[in-house]
């Protein structure tokens, strides 16, 4: 009797030690792609809505919150390869690290200062099926606005040693990354990549020595 | 910074201004460069039309957008859109129905007799909160669900990026839509015009990011909205491929090769390397 109780204590004992475990252990595994999306949406556009120099179009300030909220879940260089297209391949370790600070300069500016034109249209999450083998999925959301067809707003994922990371976004059915591919490739047959490297940088500094006018 | 100081010219003041930049943009355009798209052969004449058309905005659509959206409140927006929203749900409902999709289009003729009552003639648009979603379709659409090809990329004036299929197609739209407008002249042009800076109004920011965030404009809006149409005709079902340009796999092709043979032997090669290239279906696609 003893025994069986002794032994009860101790079963006892490692259940609570699981179950201690378990939420931990869970923790270190990496988000889910879906939750990672909303909860990154929700709190940037709750940021947004309350910040009135944001709102005004401060880029610098709305650059920081993108910078600390957003960048940290999206896998450039393979946005800049899905951009580039085959002439990636062509280019030297070099040239593909530039490429990809170029373009995250240029998506960076682009899309942070349209975050400033955000007021409160409602983003709905649609329900997505992902099974635990997947490494690379869509999850769909929608803006939606009075009066209009909602606008749908995709975002690829793909699972890394560091979480999933965002690597695509479709707006409305088009790819904002390869939308890129062709006005790319035209620089690379003319300017070859150390030409498509300088008209993404030029653009760059076009942009922020305006942006320094302001 | 919005440009407060609207000079509105005369009508006539105005087609002096425009029609000599007209003529000299389509000259330039004739003698542009051999174009290298395979989507846009007239590549030439539509770059001149396109920045036809971005003079045209800057001078007159966007300023008086501009206007409308510092003038009117943002409920009198809303219930505009609104009522040019209701007013095309039949047309919507009757390409949905031409295009077999016989729930959409019933749909859309219920939204139009819920909004046209219980949304006081379409000023409020309660059929959406009633589960009653806003379709997007035209006779462009329907033809393409048809198997009509849709042809080379073409800049329209003013009405900017079509396809062949779609400009054909684009006045029976603007015929559909007009429909209801009334026969009284002064109102069918105000309503006309009110339509069209309502529109405009739609976009105003858009061009801010497009201008920061393309190296070519041109190039950029060319593709989104042939991708975007190619979208919306066959209702998301073209799976989205992403390729992995870091494999060795494929010889690299030389520089003068064009676009179409390499986008040929960019698919094969997607085809032939089975799973380790994935194919995202789309949802529309696995809901059937």
């Amino acid at each position: 009797m003893n025994m069986l109780n002794a032994m009860k204590r101790l079963l006892a004992f490692f259940c609570t030690c699981l179950a201690l475990i378990a939420p931990a252990a869970m923790a270190a595994d990496v988000i889910a792609p879906d939750v990672l999306v909303r909860d990154v949406t929700n709190e940037v556009l709750a940021i947004v809505r309350a910040d009135k120099a944001i709102q005004a179009g401060d880029t610098h300030r709305v650059i920081q919150l993108v910078d600390a909220k957003v960048l940290p879940h999206f896998d450039f260089r393979r946005m800049t390869m899905l951009a580039v297209g085959r002439d990636w391949r062509d280019a030297t370790p070099a040239q593909q690290a530039r490429l990809t600070e170029a373009f995250r300069t240029l998506l960076v500016r682009t899309y942070s200062n349209a975050l400033t034109q955000y007021r409160d249209q409602v983003i709905d999450f649609k329900p997505n099926r992902i099974a635990d083998t997947d490494t690379r999925v869509q999850i769909r959301t929608e803006v939606r606005q009075a009066g209009a067809q909602p606008i749908g707003i995709d975002y690829m994922l793909e699972k890394s040693d560091k979480g999933w990371k965002v690597f695509d976004v479709v707006v409305a059915g088009v790819s904002l990354v390869t939308n890129y591919r062709s006005s790319f490739s035209q620089e690379v047959r003319s300017g070859g990549i150390d030409g498509l490297i300088r008209s993404i940088e030029d653009k760059n500094r076009s942009l922020e020595s305006e942006q320094a006018r302001k | 910074m919005k440009n407060n100081t609207l000079a509105v010219p005369g009508r006539s003041s105005l087609g002096r201004r425009l029609l000599p930049l007209l003529a000299s943009t389509l000259l330039l355009g004739a003698c542009a460069s051999t174009p290298r798209n395979p989507d846009d052969p007239l590549e030439g004449y539509n770059r001149a039309m396109f920045s036809f058309n971005e003079q045209v905005d800057k001078v007159v659509l966007k300023p008086v957008a501009e206007v409308y959206d510092a003038v009117l409140p943002t409920p009198v927006h809303t219930a505009i859109g609104n009522v040019f929203g209701n007013l095309g749900d039949p047309w919507i409902a009757l390409n949905n129905l031409l295009q077999g999709k016989v729930a959409d289009g019933l749909s859309d003729m219920m939204r139009f007799m819920v909004n046209s009552t219980f949304g006081l003639l379409g000023l409020l648009d309660v059929a959406t909160e009633a589960g009653l979603p806003k379709h997007d379709e035209d006779l462009g659409q329907t033809l393409g669900r048809w198997g009509v090809g849709e042809g080379a990329y073409f800049v329209l004036p003013i009405f900017g990026p079509r396809t062949i299929r779609d400009a054909a197609a684009f006045p029976a739209d603007m015929a559909a839509n007009a429909a209801w407008n009334s026969s009284h002249i002064p109102t069918r042009n105000t309503v006309t015009a009110v339509r069209v800076t309502h529109e405009r109004w739609r976009a105003l920011g858009t061009e801010k990011t497009l201008e920061e965030g393309t190296i070519d404009k041109y190039a950029y809006v060319r593709d989104f909205y042939l991708e975007q149409r190619r979208y919306k005709v066959f209702d998301g079902a073209p799976p989205r491929v992403y390729e992995d340009f870091n494999g060795a796999s494929a010889a690299p092709l030389g520089s003068g090769v064009d676009t179409a043979a390499s986008r040929a032997v960019e698919n094969l090669e997607l085809l032939g390397s089975g799973g380790a290239k994935l194919a995202l279906r789309s949802p529309a696609d696995e809901s059937k």
